[in-house]
């Protein structure tokens, strides 16, 4: 065993986390949230329009 | 707790820190621009530089670059980035005064720029040549920075973390780090210091730097800016949140190791050019996630595009990101590169990503923005911001074509040999048969540039509140926020 194998294991090590990645951001279990998030550009409509009022009253 | 604090203090958002870097893109955008006009007619017409020292090539060509990418480009990241991280967490700036400091501090380091580069007050590394005072205060503008954009992330009033904030959260994480290790150096005086690294390993660290300016700055920044501004004009959330999510850790985890590519068949040890070059090729493939996402985001609704010049925008930004998400790799390949390397097809690579990616995102962007900024429903003219998306499409087209044939043809000039193993062309050879295509880049400069006076214009006229503007009958007005 030399530093070598400990470069192979590292590249085998970043495949399994990608692997790994790829199937929980798949995952059925992330659909729900994943859909809030996608969603949040929408999502502040109050806060916004505050906001606007107050740009519109300034000075 | 949360919905509690919403109803004992209703949060507004700070649009303030956004309207003055909104504005400033536009300014530096103006300046940066023509500046490179300026230099691109130097290369055509040499006598252009009037034989001083302070408007030389060598001094202004890296005030043009600091201009546009730090500048023009800079304001433009640090509007589109406050605005979003307020509106997707629904949370106010951290603090006023702080995000006050990033804006003069950031305008400060840019007038210094602007002034200590025609003076030839440099450290030499590209886009890295400002001295080490300059050098020091853009850290701690960027800390602070740091400061105000994670400090809001943390007082969000919703779960999620938005996908265009991890963009520009690793944006603004690692160009601290790229900063702050390349600029590391030895002053000798107020104007001269001398780098920490020497010889190979200084080439490595300068291009592991440029390289990733490139991939967080130019990229991972306006990838952030991609995914709030194309949903939110399109009125239609993003294509695929979860190729986001894998896109997102693929690009940030590949670009770090591309920056050999820059020092093919240089003193840095072959097998660091090849690993390069390897990590070059693979990043071909989470640069198209990130655009086709953008794109498949209009799946449904292309025709939207036949009437909003602002989505125009948005996506043929898109298709230049993935043309020369495209042709980078290809270059990175150490054949190719023995062809391209130190010819015009660099760059007009570069350019193909510098205006019509990252100008073009960033200027679709701001015609969203702006008007929200100011309070009102749209930008003042929507036929100028279409003659506008004219002016850059063609600009860039004429800019990157005339570089691809100077580039391709020096590449090959540059390789001729004779039988007996001599030259077939002097290197003066090649440069006056380059001079037709620094005329058509200056021209698609130049269309470049003036598209943004038009835009300047436009943004003018959208800003002042003696100007009423006129909505069409025909569109059903629903304010959008």
């Amino acid at each position: 065993m030399d530093i070598n194998d400990l470069r192979g294991l590292s590249t085998l090590f970043m495949l399994v986390t990608f692997i790994g990645l790829v199937i929980w951001a798949y995952g059925r279990k992330q659909k729900k949230p994943f859909d809030d998030a996608a969603n949040l550009p929408f999502a502040d409509r109050e806060a916004a329009e505050r906001t606007r009022s107050e740009v519109l009253d300034r000075e | 707790m949360a919905t509690e604090r919403i109803e004992t203090l209703p949060i507004t958002y700070n649009y303030k820190v956004v309207r003055q870097f909104a504005i400033m893109t536009v300014v530096w955008g103006i300046v940066g621009m023509g500046i490179g006009v300026w230099i691109a007619a130097q290369l055509a017409w040499p006598a252009l530089n009037f034989d001083l020292p302070w408007t030389s090539f060598g001094r202004l060509r890296p005030l043009h670059t600091n201009a546009v990418i730090f500048a023009f480009g800079g304001s433009a990241l640090f509007a589109t980035s406050y605005y979003v991280v307020q509106r997707t967490c629904q949370a106010r700036l951290l603090s006023d005064r702080l995000a006050a400091f990033t804006f003069w501090g950031w305008q400060a380091v840019i007038v210094a720029a602007a002034i200590t580069l025609p003076m030839g007050i440099t450290s030499s590394k590209e886009y890295a040549e400002l001295e080490w005072p300059i050098d020091v205060l853009l850290a701690i503008v960027w800390i602070v920075y740091a400061v105000v954009f994670f400090g809001t992330i943390i007082r969000r009033q919703v779960e999620h973390i938005y996908v265009a904030n991890w963009f520009f959260g690793a944006f603004i994480v690692t160009v601290a780090i790229l900063h702050i290790v390349n600029s590391a150096a030895l002053p000798v005086s107020m104007t001269k210091s001398y780098s920490a690294y020497a010889g190979a390993v200084d080439a490595m660290v300068q291009w592991w730097y440029g390289h990733n300016a490139v991939g967080f700055f130019l990229t991972a920044g306006f990838l952030g800016m991609m995914y709030y501004f194309v949903p939110k004009q399109a009125e239609r959330p993003v294509y695929s949140y979860r190729l986001s999510i894998v896109h997102f850790w693929a690009l940030i985890s590949i670009y770090i190791w591309a920056g050999p590519h820059h020092l093919h068949y240089t003193a840095l040890p072959d097998w660091a050019q090849s690993l390069g070059m390897v990590m070059s090729l693979i990043l071909l493939a989470p640069s198209w996630g990130g655009m086709i996402n953008g794109i498949m985001t209009l799946s449904g609704a292309w025709d939207k595009l036949k009437d909003d010049p602002i989505l125009r925008f948005l996506v043929v930004s898109l298709s230049f990101y993935g043309m020369s998400t495209f042709e980078g790799p290809m270059m990175a390949i150490k054949t190719v590169n023995s062809l391209s390397h130190y010819t015009d097809w660099t760059i007009g690579h570069v350019h193909s990503g510098a205006l019509g990616w990252v100008a073009m995102i960033s200027i679709g962007s701001l015609y969203h923005l702006i008007p929200k900024l100011f309070g009102k429903e749209q930008m003042y003219s929507v036929a100028l911001i279409n003659l506008h998306f004219w002016m850059s499409t063609i600009g860039t087209v004429l800019y990157i074509a005339s570089m691809w044939v100077n580039g391709i043809m020096q590449g090959l000039m540059w390789r001729a040999y004779n039988e007996d193993g001599t030259l077939t062309y002097t290197f003066v050879e090649s440069l006056v048969a380059s001079h037709p295509g620094y005329v058509v880049r200056m021209i698609g400069g130049l269309i470049f540039f003036s598209g943004m006076l038009v835009m300047a214009y436009n943004v003018w006229m959208t800003t002042r509140r003696d100007v009423l503007i006129a909505i069409p009958k025909s569109e059903t007005v629903v304010a959008t926020v």
